[in-house]
């Protein structure tokens, strides 16, 4: 399985979606993602691929760490998981 | 001055899922202490406790939740649900307004600590789950019970060992006749039976490994147990006008502290917190016919229990029945108080006293009539509920029937 068909599961399990529901133009609060469920998504991701996110919660804006979309979501881990290795 | 009813009544312990079966089982003298099931239990000692049986969160409660929810939230919403369920109160406006929550706990989400140590200590893991500590915080039950049923009032938990329950009891009763609250929810819970929990307590040496045995001269010690049990506190006389059913009236309590040592009780203690509750609820010592002890089945409690009680109601003391059910339900730490007083409604409302199981020998030191085996049918009036931390700080809940 790919990086973002990995990463768009576990964000849809989150927003309890379907996977074929969560796009890559989405955004974490168009699913319905709140500031608790955005933490537990990315430690469900740290989990899912052995990496540590750069993702301060009180400034989410501030962090190396883009989560504006989806699709920044993906690559920003796509960049982790290729620095670790 | 208020009165104050107890117009709902919600438990899970290990006797029972209800308080409808939890009232049966006592009333059986049936024992819900057995052997202990959860992970590593191989490498503990004291290997029984009153476990709650045949529950799966996952039928309860959804995966959100659980992410949130420790052991003893989950109790705890579980008997707060059939708490105000029975009470039909719904809160809204200026009730839900000045209502809050008053809970107690030893320990709080003890499992969730635990599990979480073993994670990063033994496993090595370097990340635990980000909602660890909203799980585990000891005010988390209190917190979702608050969240449930709108309560916006003053809310807290209380942490005073094994005296937890009835200091949370005593203060949302102190809300309730003051005035500063017309209705409360309180009681307690714990659950502390996991690796930790129970190698933790092991280390004191005051555990029995077959069987809590309180005022029995064979007694060996004391039995942990789990659960919560949660009451909705009301305003007398508005209760009585909206129609509610009135389980029993709290009539007063007492706190005393020792002041003397952090684990051995004092007889002195023990008998300021009775007869500061007789002098809050006005009775006489005559009045007052059957008492839940906090018998937790070591000598050093059940022999300053009987000394005190000994003390107070002086020639009377042989004629009241004093009753510990821990021999059934075990020791629920934080949450105990809460379970027994139960045991206390069930006493003065149907008219049964709840029994000492596991009762082999006389012990001329705990000289009382303690209900040995089997329940006993009595009209009682008055019944206190005793209980006796862990730091010398102590507890007397005052009931009544109504």
């Amino acid at each position: 399985m790919d990086i973002g068909t990995k990463v768009i599961d576990i964000i849809a399990e989150q927003a309890i979606l379907d996977p074929g529901d969560v796009t890559l133009e989405s955004t974490l609060e168009s699913l319905g993602i709140d500031s608790m469920g955005l933490v537990e998504s990315i430690f469900a991701i740290e989990e899912a691929f052995d990496i540590r996110i750069p993702f301060n919660a009180n400034e989410p804006s501030d962090s190396d760490f883009n989560i504006s979309s989806v699709a920044s979501i993906i690559s920003g881990i796509e960049k982790l998981v290729a620095e670790k290795t | 001055m208020n009165r104050v009813a107890i117009t709902g009544a919600g438990t899970i312990n290990s006797l029972g899922h209800s308080v409808k079966e939890t009232f049966i089982n006592m009333a059986e003298g049936l024992c819900g202490i057995g052997p202990l099931h959860f992970r590593d239990v191989d490498r503990l000692d004291i290997k029984i406790g009153g476990q709650v049986k045949n529950f799966d969160p996952t039928t309860v409660f959804n995966r959100q939740q659980l992410s949130l929810y420790d052991r003893v939230t989950q109790f705890t919403l579980i008997a707060a649900k059939e708490a105000v369920k029975q009470s039909g109160i719904i809160f809204s406006g200026e009730l839900a307004a000045k209502s809050g929550v008053v809970l107690g706990t030893a320990g709080g989400g003890v499992s969730t600590w635990d599990d979480n140590y073993r994670a990063v200590y033994e496993e090595g893991k370097n990340r635990v789950h980000p909602f660890v500590v909203p799980k585990l915080m000891n005010n988390a039950a209190a917190s979702h019970v608050s969240m449930e049923y709108n309560l916006k009032g003053p809310s807290f938990t209380v942490s005073t060992a094994c005296a937890s329950s009835n200091h949370a009891i005593a203060q949302a009763f102190q809300m309730v006749r003051s005035g500063l609250s017309d209705v409360m929810v309180t009681g307690g819970s714990e659950s502390m039976l996991c690796f930790g929990g129970v190698k933790a307590w092991e280390g004191l040496r005051v555990m029995s490994k077959d069987a809590c045995r309180p005022f029995s001269a064979n007694r060996n010690g004391m039995v942990q147990g789990e659960g919560a049990a949660i009451f909705v506190l009301e305003n007398f006389d508005k209760a009585k006008k909206r129609g509610a059913e009135i389980l029993a009236e709290v009539i007063g309590y007492a706190m005393s502290s020792d002041a003397s040592d952090i684990v051995m009780p004092s007889k002195q203690g023990a008998a300021r917190a009775i007869k500061g509750a007789l002098h809050d609820a006005q009775l006489s010592p005559e009045q007052v016919k059957y008492i839940n002890a906090h018998g937790t089945g070591t000598a050093a409690n059940d022999k300053t229990e009987c000394a005190a009680v000994a003390d107070v109601f002086g020639r009377h003391a042989d004629n009241l029945m004093l009753s510990s059910t821990k021999s059934m339900h075990g020791h629920l730490i934080g949450g105990t108080g809460a379970v027994e007083l139960l045991a206390c409604i069930m006493a003065v409302k149907d008219g049964i006293i709840a029994p000492t199981i596991g009762y082999e020998e006389a012990d001329p030191e705990c000289a009382l009539d303690v209900v040995p085996n089997q329940a006993r049918e009595v009209e009682v009036d008055v019944a206190l509920s005793n209980a006796f931390a862990f730091g010398g700080l102590n507890a007397v809940l005052a009931v009544r029937s109504v």
